[in-house]
Parts: C-alpha cells; sequence; structure tokens
C-alpha cells in the first residue's frame, strides 16, 4: 500500500476503548480527503494521530515515505486547522499567520510579505493589523487556515472547521475551501459528520463508523454504492429491506432485484421511490421541506419497514393519505450485511 | 421604613469596618503631639517625620524589595506548577495540587516557626532573604490556584497549535501561554504583593537587623502612640488600596475573547 500518505494498520485505544481499530488509508497528493462519521466513529482520533498529537499504539504513519510514527507535531510537514480555530488572542492577526514563519526564523519583512499574500489568499487583505476578537466566526476561521497554510505543508488537516458555522456561512466557506485547495495544490484532510459537506468537497471521502473504515471512494461512488448498511444509511438515508437470493436475484417484499449471490438486503434511496405504479402504501408522516417532500411510507407489502420517500414538493400527499407507488430498481444497492 | 432600616444597618457595618481607618487616617494628619482629640490638622508635620526617620524609610525601601522580589518568584513558580500540573498527566496530580495549596490553611504562624527552626538547623540567618522565603511560601498556592484557574482546554488547544507550527516548549511558554495568562499572570503578582506588603509575623520572625516595614512599625508602637505612627501605618493603607485595586481592575475586566 503506498500513497502520498499512507496509515498503515493503525489502531490506538483510550482506556479500554478502541477508538481506531486497524485503520489503513492511502492519501494521494493534492487531493481532498473527507474522513465523515458520527461522533465516536474515530475520526477525530485518525487526524490527531495524523497531525501527531497522538501517538497510536499500533501501527504506522508514513507521509511522503518518511515514517512519521512517533515524530512531533513540529517536526512533521503537516498543519493543523483547529475546530475552535485556536487562534493566538494577544496577537494581531499578522503575528497569528506568520507565527509559523517566525518559529522557522525567516526575517521579518519577508514574512510580513507572505502574509500579506496569504491573507489576499484567504479573502482578508485588510485584516493584518486586527485582532482575533474583532473578527467574526468566518473570518477567524480563514485566519486559522492562513496560519495553518503559510508553513507550506504538504497536508492540511482540518478537524471540523466549519462545525461553528451558521449553515449559509458553512456553505459559502465550504466553496471557498474547495477553490483554495485547488489552488495551492496542498493535500487535505478534513473531518466531518456533515454528509452534505462531505459530498460537496471530498475527492475521495472515508466513511468510518466504530473505529473502522465503513468504505471509501468518490463520493458519487460512495453514495450510490455504499458497501455497508451503515454507509447506505449516514451517506445520505436508505430504508434497507431483507430479501433471500435464488437464481441470480434478491427476492424481497418490495420484488426481486438483480444482485450478487452475497446479497441480502436492498438499500433503497428516498429519492429512487416514485409516486404511482405496483405498490399500495399509507403515507405515515410528510413534512414538506421546500424543494420535496420527506414522506414516511407504511407499505402493505412490508408493514413493519418505515420506507423514505422524497416525492416532488409540487405532488399533493398529506399525512394519512393513500397512496400508490413504485421503486426505481435499477438504481437500488445490494448490500452483504 | 425597612429601607431605611437596612440604610442604618449598612452604616453601622461599614462604620465597624471603617472608622478605626477612618480615624487612623485622620490623626496621621494631627498638628500636635498626641493623636487624640480634638482634631489639630490638617498638618503633613508627621508624614515629614517618617520620611525623616532613617529607620522607617529603609523599612519601607526592604518591604518594597522584599514584595516585588518574592511576589515576582511566587508567580513564576505558580505559573510553572500550574504550567505542568494543567497540561500533563502525572501520577497523583491532584494529590499535588492539594498538597501545593495547602499553606493556604495553615496560619502564618506556624509556617513562620517551622521556618524558623528550619532554617536555624540548616544554618541559615535571619535576613531578608529568610523572610522572603516565607513570603514566597504563603504565596505560591495562591498564585498557583490563581493561574491554574485560568488554564482551560482551549488554552491548550492554542498551545497545540503553537507546536504544530514549530514552536518549542520554551518559545510556546513565553510566546503563548505566558501572554495569554497574562491577567491571571498580573493579578497573582498583585495580590502576592498585597500580602507581601503588610505581613507582620513571619517577617517579624525571620529577620532581625534589617527588617520590613510592619516590623518597623511594631517597633515604633512599642514607644506608644503618637501621629508618627499613624502617618506610617497611613502609608502602608494607602499603597494596600492602589495594590488591591490593581488586582481587581485586572482580574475583573473583560477578559479576552
Amino acid at each position: 500500500m503506498t500513497g502520498f500518505v499512507t496509515v498503515d494498520k493503525v489502531s490506538h485505544r483510550f482506556g479500554t476503548v478502541t477508538v481506531v481499530d486497524a485503520v489503513s488509508l492511502a492519501i494521494a497528493a493534492g487531493s481532498y480527503t473527507v474522513l465523515l462519521g458520527p461522533s465516536g466513529s474515530g475520526k477525530t482520533t485518525l487526524l490527531s494521530i495524523l497531525g501527531g498529537f497522538l501517538h497510536p499504539g499500533q501501527g504506522r504513519v508514513l507521509i511522503k515515505g518518511e515514517d512519521c510514527t512517533l515524530m512531533a507535531p513540529a517536526k512533521r510537514p503537516t498543519a493543523t486547522v483547529f475546530q475552535d480555530y485556536a487562534l493566538f488572542p494577544h496577537m494581531t492577526i499578522g503575528g497569528n499567520v506568520g507565527f509559523g514563519l517566525r518559529m522557522k526564523g525567516v526575517a521579518r519583512a519577508e514574512r510580513d510579505t507572505k502574509v500579506q499574500d496569504m491573507l489576499a489568499l484567504v479573502g482578508l487583505a485588510q485584516a493584518f493589523d486586527k485582532r482575533p476578537h474583532q473578527l467574526s466566526g468566518g473570518q477567524r476561521q480563514r485566519v486559522a487556515l492562513a496560519r495553518a497554510l503559510i508553513v507550506e505543508p504538504a497536508v492540511l488537516l482540518l478537524d471540523e472547521p466549519l462545525g461553528a458555522l451558521d449553515l449559509k456561512l458553512r456553505r459559502q466557506m465550504q466553496d471557498e475551501l474547495k477553490a483554495i485547495q485547488k489552488r495551492v495544490g496542498t493535500a487535505f484532510v478534513h473531518v466531518t459528520h456533515d454528509q452534505e459537506e462531505a459530498m460537496a468537497l471530498a475527492d475521495h471521502v472515508v466513511v468510518m463508523n466504530q473505529g473502522r473504515i465503513e468504505d471509501q471512494g468518490p463520493p458519487q461512488r460512495v453514495y450510490e454504492r455504499p458497501a455497508t448498511r451503515f454507509t447506505a444509511t449516514f451517506m445520505g438515508e436508505s430504508t434497507i429491506i431483507p430479501g433471500v437470493f435464488s437464481d441470480g436475484r434478491l427476492r424481497t417484499a418490495f420484488g426481486d432485484f438483480p444482485a450478487p449471490a452475497t446479497a441480502r438486503f436492498m438499500a433503497i434511496r428516498p429519492e429512487h421511490v416514485k409516486l404511482g405504479g405496483e405498490f399500495d402504501a399509507t403515507v405515515a408522516d410528510a413534512v414538506y421541506q421546500g424543494s420535496f417532500v420527506r414522506c414516511t411510507l407504511t407499505a402493505e407489502a412490508a408493514p413493519e419497514t418505515p420506507l423514505l420517500a422524497r416525492f416532488d414538493a409540487g405532488a399533493a400527499v398529506n399525512t394519512g393519505d393513500r397512496i400508490r407507488f413504485s421503486i426505481d430498481r435499477s438504481r437500488a444497492c445490494s448490500l452483504e450485511d | 421604613m425597612t429601607r431605611s432600616l437596612a440604610t442604618i444597618y449598612a452604616a453601622l457595618i461599614y462604620g465597624f469596618i471603617f472608622l478605626p481607618v477612618a480615624v487612623l487616617v485622620l490623626f496621621s494628619f494631627q498638628a500636635t503631639l498626641f493623636p487624640i482629640p480634638p482634631f489639630t490638622g490638617p498638618s503633613l508635620r508627621w508624614y515629614g517625620a517618617v520620611l525623616g526617620d532613617s529607620r522607617l524609610t529603609s523599612g519601607l525601601f526592604n518591604s518594597v524589595l522584599v514584595a516585588v522580589a518574592t511576589s515576582a518568584i511566587a508567580t513564576l513558580l505558580g505559573f510553572l506548577s500550574a504550567w505542568g500540573l494543567a497540561r500533563f498527566h502525572l501520577p497523583g496530580s491532584a494529590l499535588v495540587r492539594g498538597l501545593i495549596t495547602m499553606p493556604l490553611m495553615v496560619s502564618y504562624l506556624i509556617i513562620g516557626m517551622g521556618l524558623l527552626i528550619f532554617f536555624n538547623w540548616a544554618g541559615v540567618p535571619k535576613s531578608l532573604i529568610a523572610a522572603g522565603i516565607g513570603h514566597v511560601v504563603i504565596n505560591l498556592p495562591l498564585c498557583f490556584a490563581i493561574i491554574y484557574s485560568q488554564m482551560g482546554d482551549h488554552q491548550a488547544n492554542i498551545e497545540r497549535a503553537a507546536r504544530d507550527l514549530g514552536a518549542g516548549e520554551l518559545q510556546v511558554l513565553t510566546l503563548v501561554t505566558a501572554p495569554m495568562l497574562w491577567p491571571a499572570l498580573f493579578a497573582s503578582f498583585f495580590l502576592s504583593m498585597t500580602f507581601s506588603w503588610d505581613e507582620f509575623v513571619i517577617a517579624f520572625l525571620l529577620t532581625r537587623f534589617d527588617t520590613t516595614l510592619p516590623v518597623e512599625i511594631w517597633s515604633l508602637l512599642r514607644a506608644g502612640l503618637n501621629p508618627k505612627t499613624n502617618a506610617v501605618g497611613a502609608l502602608v493603607f494607602g499603597v494596600s488600596i492602589v495594590l488591591a485595586m490593581v488586582f481587581e481592575l485586572v482580574m475583573f475586566r473583560k477578559r479576552w475573547a
């Protein structure tokens, strides 16, 4: 297993709890990797191990071919953007961004020029003499980004960087992050629990749960062909329906699906449930969401499995209605467990 | 009715606390030989006498020296121990924290006597340095407690950021941790100054020829009351007030966001 960054069978425990369990991962140069998972999935611990703030109990971390497993954060070619930004409150923005260069002994004049360039890159050219408490959350976020990028790390680690921002700002910063990453060409590793954020940013998404990698790959592949049940329900929603395999097909309450012999379940995305067609159902719940109506259906064929559906916002569907629906079979995905 | 009762009650309480001090300050401006009514001032005669008394002025100088030096040492040691205990997982760190703050609960007399016996045994002569060590002993727990209380996880993350950007431990301490905790350090320093400045028992037990102002005042009082004692008392009180106000201002001003 080789890569720009290679995580080789890394495990880590806190007391008796294994938070990262034999994780192996390759990160390509210049890629945007997102570690996606619920809290407690080990994604932040894995990021801390990459950053050198934690030394894993087992396994190795190689960056550009060099074993960094036990190397101090200062020595390794990584830089971290912390969740709470961790700006130096007593320094100006210029002092904050220039800190890494100051530690490297770069002379003041050269440092200030580079700091100005970096501040311009993140859209804060006017902030040099301000102090962190004078800036908004989004601006502080950019300062944290500039401070980490200025030391030209091989890998930039971002720990839920958008978590403290409101939704609108988060979507806007998301686009900017992606643009900045493309511009500087540094490999970014970004931790989040927000699957929309993951899909918007990632070249390579790594879905984690209970210390293990459930699935990884390009976001489109992970969404459309999730490898596990957890991935199917965490990276977007799915209804999981059981089936029995025979003759190259998985037989379920909603008909037969083409599937490999190992398949035991089908995952059905809510947007692949269409109004009108072969099955009868009662709408147990309908929530208007603006661009669509999110429904929970109780199908007559399998009343014990609440089926999630997204219908067009124009469809007049209300709680308690009896409707008919169909499933886009070609786009359902089979699962083994 | 209740309001006027409350006012009277408050007046009595404040009178009880401040009347002696007010009387002391008032009669420090007495023009005649005795600090008793009637008030004959105002006059700065006795302040002049204080500044003309070489024992009192050298006591004043010694007090300032001891207060500044011991407060600086206590703050530095308190800062380092708070940092060590807040940032590193040490075995029995709760016990160590308890031991550091314990002198807060021991009377100055016991600490002074203990040091006196120990210094006697160790052959350390009575001196300003011995008294200074005593003041570090009583002020270190305070400095530790104040600074430790201000060291949160957020600051730990900021230190981590500094290390990540290439700072060594000494650079983290001097460029990040200490400036970030500046209000707590400043407050510790001034609170220590306040306590050292008017500390009597330890200074009395541990000094001999060169001594601090409170001990000099005590010798002065043995010769009987005169407005000079009032004047020097008012000076001590004034300095204490200034130090306490600086402490309050620093400690309770708006903290950095």
